[in-house]
C-alpha cells in the first residue's frame, strides 16, 4: 500500500439540533492511499456524507468540526483557514454531488461554469480554457457543441458527466464523490462508473466514493471503509473486507444484498435500526442489532484492532471472525434479533 | 366472488390488450414555438395476460412506462386506447358496487412509505380507512387489522396501532403500508418500487414478507422496479419495458441467465454484483438516454442498439415466441 494521500484521525463532526448536539461523526479514522478509489459505505445516517462534506469544508450552518484531523499532503484540512481551504478546492480537492443539478447553476451555460473553474481557479487564458473545456467534454463523452447548453438541457446522466468533467477540470489529487450514480438508471450508472474508473486509472487521482451500494464498491473500489453510527466498523482492502469480513455489521451488509449472478437464496435483513445519536449506546454501537453481542459489547466500546496491516476492525469478537462468518451466513442467526 | 357475483371461471385474472396511454405535456403555445412533440406516449401498444397467482415484474428504466402501466392495471388511469380487463370485465365499464368490489380486490402498495400514510393519523386510523371505504362493519375491523399486521410480521399490533408514522422506522412503515394494502384481503396487488426508499439492511426483511404473503394468500402480484436483482427475488416472470413497449416477456430465470433482446442483454450486463472479481467489459449499448417525447421509428431501442439494421427503423418488431418467452426484436425474425 502506498503513502496515504489523506489521513483522517478521530474526526468529530457535530450538528446543532433543537434537542441538543448530535455527533454525526464520532471518532472516525481512515487513510486514503494515493491513486486509489476508497468506498465509504453504510446505512443512511451512518455519517458517510457528513465525512465527505467535512473534507471539503462545505457544511450546513448547524454543523461544526468538534475534533480530530484530516491530513492532506502535509496539511490538516480541519484546521486550515477558510481562504487557504478555498485555494485547495477544485485545484487539489474536487467534489461530485449526488445530483449535479445542485452543483450547476441553472442560469449559466455549462461553458461559463467550466470557465469559472479553469480561468479563476486554474489561471488559464480564455483560449486555453476553451481548449481544455472541449478536451474535458470529449473525455466524459459529450459533444463539444453542448458546452453552449444550459444545465436543464442535459439528461440526468449527462449532467452527472458534466459534474465529473467539472471535478476533473484542474486534475485535482483527490475527488470526493457523494453517491454520484445513485439517482441514475442502471445502464447510465454503469457507463458513468466505467468512465470514472478509466479516468481515475489514467490520471492516477484518488477518489473517495460515498455509496450505500456494496455492488458499486465491489465494481470500482480498491479499498472500503464501512461506517456505522458515526464510526468506522471496518476498513481495509476491498477484496479482503467483502470476501472475509471481520465485523458482524459488514457480514450483515453483504448478506442483505441481492446478487444477480448468484443463486437466489434468501436475503437476510439486519433487524432493527441504527441508534439515535443524540443518545448512542454506551458500549459497541452495533450491539443492539448484533446477533453475536455479549456482556462486554453492551458496556465497553470496542478497541480498533488490526488483523493485518491496513485492515482495521472495531469489534470485541474480531478474533473469532471465521466462526462468526459461518453463523452470519444463516438467516436464523439474524432472525433471532427481531 | 367475481365482480358480477358469479364464481371465477378462468385462469386469467388480468388481460391487457393493445393498451396505450398518451399524455399531453406542456402548453400548446410552447409546443408551437419549439416545434416539439407535446404528446408523450408513456405506454404505446402493450399486450399481456396475468394468470391467477402469478407474480410478475415490470422492469425498466425511468420513463419506460412501468409506473403508468401499474396505474392502468388498477384503473387509476383510463387508457387512451385499448383495454384492461379483470376477470374478463373491461375496467372502463365498471361503476357502482362492481367498481367498489374491484377497488377492494385490487390494491396498490406505494413506493414511498414516508409519504404513503397521513402523518396526522395514527396507524390505526390509516389502517381502518380502507375498511370504512369498503363499508366493512365496525365490529369486524379490529380483527381484520390485527390479521393484516400479523401477515406482514408486525406482531403485537397494539404496540404500533396508536403511534404516528414518524415514530416508526422505514422498514416498519413499509410493512404498515403493505398491511394496509392487505387489510381488504385483495387477490391482486401492484407494488411500485416498494423498497427503493429503504436501506439495504431493511429491504431484505420487507422483500421476504412480500414473498411470504404472496405465497400464503395466493396473490396475483405485479412488482414494478428498475432493479432486476430485486425483481428476480420476488417474481417468477418478468416483463421488460422500453419507451412504452414490451421488449421481452418470460420466466425471470431465463431472462437473467440468457437475455435475448439486445436491450435486456445490456440491462443484465449493467448490473454490478457484490463480487470483487466481476467482468468490466464495455456494455453492449450506445450512449444516450431514451427520449419519451421523440422515440425513434420502428424499434424504440434501435438508436442505442449495437445490432440495429435497416429494417429496425422501418417496422415495429412483432413478438416472436422463443422457448417460453416473447421477444420483440427483428434479430429473431
Amino acid at each position: 500500500m502506498g503513502e496515504a494521500l489523506l489521513s483522517v484521525r478521530d474526526l468529530q463532526i457535530a450538528y446543532r439540533v433543537s434537542e441538543g448536539e448530535v455527533r454525526a461523526v464520532d471518532g472516525t479514522s481512515f487513510d486514503v492511499p494515493a491513486g486509489t478509489i476508497t468506498g465509504l459505505v453504510g446505512e443512511s445516517g451512518c455519517g458517510k456524507t457528513t465525512v465527505a462534506r467535512a473534507l471539503t469544508r462545505v457544511m450546513p450552518g448547524n454543523a461544526r468540526i468538534a475534533g480530530g484531523s484530516a491530513r492532506f499532503a502535509g496539511r490538516d484540512l480541519m484546521a486550515l483557514p477558510e481562504a487557504e481551504m478555498n485555494r485547495l478546492r477544485w485545484r487539489d480537492i474536487a467534489f461530485i454531488p449526488q445530483s449535479a443539478m445542485n452543483s450547476l447553476d441553472p442560469v449559466y451555460r455549462v461553458e461559463s461554469q467550466l470557465n469559472e473553474v479553469l480561468i479563476q481557479r486554474g489561471g488559464m487564458t480564455r483560449r486555453q480554457a476553451r481548449a481544455r473545456a472541449e478536451e474535458l467534454f470529449d473525455m466524459v463523452g459529450i459533444e463539444a457543441r453542448r458546452l453552449r447548453d444550459y444545465p436543464h438541457q442535459f439528461s440526468g446522466g449527462m449532467r452527472q458527466r458534466v459534474a465529473i468533467a467539472l471535478a476533473l477540470a484542474l486534475e485535482p489529487k483527490l475527488v470526493i464523490a457523494d453517491e454520484p450514480v445513485t439517482a441514475l438508471d442502471v445502464i447510465v450508472q454503469r457507463q458513468i462508473l466505467d468512465q470514472l474508473l478509466e479516468l481515475q486509472r489514467r490520471l492516477g487521482i484518488s477518489v473517495i466514493l460515498v455509496t450505500h451500494d456494496i455492488s458499486v464498491v465491489a465494481y470500482v473500489c480498491d479499498r472500503v471503509v464501512v461506517m456505522y453510527a458515526g464510526q468506522v466498523a471496518e476498513a481495509g482492502d476491498m477484496r479482503r473486507v467483502l470476501t472475509r469480513p471481520e465485523h458482524p455489521y459488514t457480514m450483515g451488509l453483504t448478506n442483505a444484498f441481492p446478487d444477480l449472478q448468484g443463486a437466489i437464496g434468501i436475503l437476510t435483513p439486519i433487524e432493527g435500526a441504527p441508534p439515535n445519536l443524540l443518545n448512542p449506546p454506551s458500549g459497541c454501537r452495533f450491539a443492539p442489532r448484533c446477533p453475536f453481542s455479549g456482556a462486554m459489547c453492551q458496556h465497553r466500546p470496542p478497541d480498533v484492532r488490526a488483523p493485518e496491516p491496513g485492515h482495521a476492525v472495531s469489534c470485541h469478537r474480531a478474533g473469532e471472525a471465521p466462526a462468526l462468518r459461518a453463523a452470519a451466513a444463516r438467516i436464523e442467526t439474524w432472525a433471532a434479533m427481531a | 366472488m367475481s365482480l358480477d357475483g358469479a364464481p371465477p371461471e378462468t385462469r386469467t385474472l388480468v388481460r391487457v390488450e393493445d393498451v396505450r396511454m398518451h399524455f399531453r405535456v406542456g402548453s400548446p403555445l410552447s409546443a408551437a414555438l419549439s416545434g416539439q412533440n407535446t404528446v408523450v406516449k408513456a405506454v404505446d401498444g402493450v399486450d399481456f395476460m396475468l394468470s391467477r397467482g402469478e407474480s410478475v415484474g415490470i422492469l425498466g428504466e425511468s420513463g419506460c412506462g412501468k409506473t403508468t402501466m401499474g396505474r392502468l392495471l388498477l384503473k387509476l388511469l383510463a387508457p387512451s386506447h385499448g383495454r384492461v380487463s379483470f376477470e374478463e370485465t373491461d375496467l372502463q365499464a365498471l361503476n357502482g358496487p362492481a367498481l367498489r368490489r374491484f377497488r377492494a380486490r385490487a390494491q396498490l402498495i406505494f413506493q414511498n412509505p414516508f409519504e404513503a400514510l397521513n402523518p396526522r393519523f395514527t396507524i390505526r386510523r390509516s389502517m381502518a380507512e380502507p375498511l370504512e371505504n369498503a363499508r366493512i362493519p365496525r365490529a369486524a375491523r379490529e380483527a381484520r387489522i390485527a390479521r393484516a399486521m400479523e401477515l406482514v410480521r408486525l406482531p403485537e399490533p397494539q404496540q404500533f396501532l396508536d403511534r404516528y408514522p414518524h415514530q416508526l422506522s422505514g422498514g416498519q412503515l413499509q410493512r404498515v403500508v403493505m398491511a394496509r394494502a392487505l387489510v381488504l384481503e385483495p387477490d391482486f396487488v401492484v407494488a411500485d418500487e416498494p423498497v427503493s426508499m429503504l436501506d439495504v439492511s431493511v429491504r431484505a426483511g420487507v422483500l421476504n414478507v412480500f414473498r411470504e404473503v404472496r405465497a400464503q394468500l395466493g396473490l396475483t402480484a405485479i412488482y414494478i422496479s428498475h432493479d432486476l436483482a430485486l425483481v428476480r427475488y420476488v417474481c417468477e416472470r418478468t416483463i421488460v419495458m422500453y419507451l412504452g413497449r414490451i421488449v421481452e416477456d418470460g420466466p425471470t430465470e431465463a431472462i437473467v441467465n440468457n437475455p435475448l433482446h439486445p436491450y435486456t442483454r445490456a440491462l443484465v450486463a449493467a448490473v454490478p454484483t457484490p463480487h470483487p472479481d466481476q467482468p468490466h467489459d464495455p456494455l453492449p449499448v450506445g450512449r444516450g438516454a431514451p427520449d419519451a417525447r421523440n422515440p425513434p421509428s420502428g424499434c424504440r431501442f434501435r438508436d442505442r442498439c449495437p445490432k440495429a439494421h435497416e429494417r429496425c427503423a422501418l417496422e415495429d418488431p412483432a413478438p416472436k415466441q422463443i422457448d417460453g418467452r416473447r421477444v420483440f426484436c427483428h434479430l429473431f425474425a
